[in-house]
C-alpha cells in the first residue's frame, strides 16, 4: 500500500508526467483516436525530458562564463535567454510550472468567455515561460502549494487576455485587419516603441520604402546568430579575464578553443531545449485551441510575434539591429552604475526588437522603427537587472528572462508581494 | 488522393518552417493541417526550424518569404506564404504546389 502511495506521489511530482496528463485530457476531450492520444501523450512527456537534457547541456557553459565575467570585468554578468532560464528552473519549479501553465490555459478560456476580453493566447511557449516566472516570483514571495498554483494561474490567464488587448489597436494598423491579435510577452516593449514612434516619427515615411541589401539574409536564423554572438562574447571575456585564469578554468584547454566550444555548447543546449518545447507544445497547443474554439468561438487568436514580420520585413531587421545596439549601450551603462551587467541576449533582441521595429514603423515610419526599437532595447537591458532580486535562487543563474513583460510582471509582483509580508 | 514521393506509407511529409521552429511554425502547422484535411489530403505536418528542413524525406516545405532563400538546395517543393493566419492563401498555394485544382 505504501508502495502505491509512493508511486502516485512520486509520479505526479514529475512535471513531465503532469504535462503528459494535461495533453491526455486535452486529446481525449477532442475525441482523438486512441493511437493519437497515446502518441501525443508520450511525445509531450518526452518533450519535457528533452528540455531537461538541453538544460544539462547549457548549464556547463553558463557556469564557465560567470567566473570569467567576474574575473574579467569585476562584476556579475547575465545573458537573458528565456529557453535557458526556464530549462534550468524545471529542476526545482517543474511541477508548479506545469500546473500553472495548464490552469493558465483554463483561466484564459474563462476570462475570454465571461469578460469582454475575447482573446485566446496561442503562443504556448510564452504561456509556459510566464508560468515559470510566476512560480519563481510568487514562490520566492512565500506562496506555495495550491494557493501558489491558483493565484499564479489567475494572473497568467489575465495576462493572456490583457496583453493582446493592449496591443490590439496597433495590431489592427499593422495587419490592416481585425482577424488576429498579438500573443507575446514583450508587449510593454512593443507599446513603448509604438508610443515613441507616434512622438518622433511620421507614419507616412515607412521604412519599407528603404531598400535593404541582400547579404543580410543570414540574420534570419537566430540559433546561428546566438552561437556567433556568444562566441564573440566568450572570446572578449576570455581576453579580459586573462589566458592564465581561463586555462585554469578549462583544465588546460587552450583559452580561445575553450571560449568557442563553450559558446557553441550554449547554443546547442538552447537548440535541444527548443526541440523539447516544440514537442510539448505540438500536442498541447492544438488541444487548447480546439477546446477554446468550442467554448469561445468568437475569440480572436493571439499569435506569436513573427506573424507581424511579413507586414514590415525591413523594420524587422532594422528593429533587431537597433534594439541590439541599445542592448550593448545599456550593458556599458549599467556596469558602472553598479547593477548587474545585462549582456545583450540575442534571442530577445532578435524577436522582440524586430517586433518593436514593426510597431514603431506603423506609428512613426522609419524614425519610429529605429528609435522605438532602440528604446525597446534599453528597456530589456534594464528590466532583467531589476528582475533578478525577486527571482530568489533562480536569480543567481548566469541567465534570466529576456522579454519585457517577464520583466515588468516579475518586478511588479515581487514588490507587491513584499507589501504583504 | 495525392501520394507522397518519399513519405513513409506514401503519406505526404510537410514541414512548417520558421526561425526558431516554435511559435509561428506551430501556428502554420495547425493551419496547414486544417487546410489539408479539408482538401482530403493525407499528410504528416511538423513544425521545424531551418536545419531540420534540410533533412531527408520531406515532400513539401511551407515557410515565410524571408526564410525561403535560406533553405538552399532541397528536393522538397517550397511554398512561401505571406500570412501565417490566412488559410485561403495557404490552400491556394499548397494545392497549386501539389498540382491539384482548387
Amino acid at each position: 500500500m505504501a508502495f502505491i502511495t509512493a508511486f502516485v506521489r512520486d509520479i505526479l511530482s514529475q512535471p513531465a508526467v503532469l504535462v503528459g496528463i494535461a495533453t491526455l485530457i486535452g486529446l481525449i476531450a477532442l475525441r482523438k483516436s486512441a493511437s493519437d492520444v497515446l502518441t501525443g501523450t508520450f511525445k509531450s512527456v518526452m518533450g519535457f525530458l528533452i528540455l531537461v537534457a538541453g538544460a544539462i547541456t547549457l548549464i556547463g557553459s553558463l557556469d564557465s562564463l560567470g567566473p570569467l565575467l567576474t574575473e574579467g570585468f569585476g562584476i556579475r554578468g547575465v545573458i537573458p535567454n528565456n529557453e535557458a532560464i526556464v530549462a534550468l528552473a524545471q529542476d526545482v519549479l517543474g511541477p508548479e510550472t506545469a500546473l500553472i501553465m495548464i490552469f493558465g490555459f483554463v483561466a484564459n478560456i474563462l476570462y475570454a468567455r465571461f469578460t469582454p476580453l475575447k482573446y485566446v493566447f496561442l503562443t504556448g511557449h510564452h504561456t509556459f515561460y510566464m508560468a515559470c516566472l510566476l512560480s519563481a516570483v510568487l514562490g520566492t514571495a512565500g506562496l506555495s502549494g495550491a494557493v501558489l498554483v491558483i493565484v499564479a494561474s489567475l494572473i497568467l490567464g489575465a495576462l493572456m487576455v490583457l496583453m493582446p488587448a493592449w496591443a490590439d489597436k496597433t495590431m489592427q494598423k499593422i495587419t490592416g485587419g481585425d482577424e488576429i491579435s498579438l500573443g507575446h510577452f514583450g508587449t510593454l516593449g512593443y507599446m513603448a516603441s509604438a508610443y515613441v514612434g507616434k512622438l518622433v516619427g511620421n507614419p507616412e515615411d515607412s521604412i519599407e520604402d528603404v531598400k535593404m541589401p541582400k547579404g543580410l539574409g543570414f540574420l534570419r536564423e537566430p540559433i546561428v546568430l546566438t552561437a556567433l554572438v556568444m562566441a564573440i562574447i566568450f572570446i572578449i571575456t576570455v581576453l579580459f579575464a586573462g589566458i592564465t585564469f581561463t586555462q585554469e578554468l578549462s583544465g588546460g584547454q587552450n583559452a580561445i578553443v575553450f571560449a568557442i566550444m563553450q559558446a557553441l555548447t550554449f547554443a546547442a543546449g538552447v537548440a535541444v531545449v527548443l526541440v523539447g518545447v516544440r514537442m510539448i507544445l505540438a500536442e498541447i497547443v492544438p488541444a487548447f485551441k480546439g477546446i477554446a474554439e468550442k467554448i469561445v468561438p468568437d475569440a480572436k487568436p493571439a499569435l506569436d510575434c513573427p506573424v507581424v514580420f511579413p507586414f514590415a520585413p525591413t523594420a524587422v531587421i532594422v528593429g533587431f539591429l537597433s534594439s541590439f545596439v541599445a542592448g550593448i549601450i545599456g550593458m556599458l551603462l549599467l556596469g558602472p552604475i553598479g547593477l548587474v551587467i545585462i549582456v545583450p541576449g540575442l534571442v530577445p533582441h532578435f524577436f522582440c526588437g524586430a517586433t518593436a521595429g514593426v510597431f514603431g514603423n506603423t506609428t512613426g515610419g522609419r524614425r519610429g522603427a529605429i528609435i522605438g526599437a532602440f528604446v525597446h532595447g534599453l528597456i530589456i537591458s534594464l528590466l532583467p537587472a531589476l528582475l533578478l532580486p525577486v527571482l530568489g535562487a533562480l536569480g543567481f543563474e548566469g541567465t534570466t528572462f529576456g522579454d519585457a513583460d517577464f520583466g515588468w510582471v516579475g518586478i511588479a509582483l515581487g514588490y507587491i508581494a513584499r507589501l504583504f509580508r | 488522393m495525392i501520394k507522397g514521393r518519399k513519405g513513409v506509407n506514401n503519406i505526404l511529409r510537410v514541414l512548417a518552417v520558421c526561425g526558431m521552429g516554435l511559435g509561428s511554425a506551430l501556428l502554420l502547422k495547425m493551419n496547414i493541417e486544417e487546410v489539408l484535411k479539408d482538401a482530403g489530403i493525407e499528410a504528416k505536418v511538423e513544425a521545424a526550424d531551418i536545419s531540420i528542413a534540410r533533412g531527408p524525406n520531406v515532400d513539401l516545405i511551407i515557410t515565410s518569404p524571408g526564410l525561403a532563400p535560406r533553405l538552399g538546395d532541397v528536393s522538397a517543393k517550397i511554398v512561401t506564404i505571406h500570412s501565417f493566419f490566412d488559410k485561403n492563401e495557404m490552400r491556394e498555394k499548397v494545392l497549386a504546389a501539389l498540382g491539384i485544382k482548387d
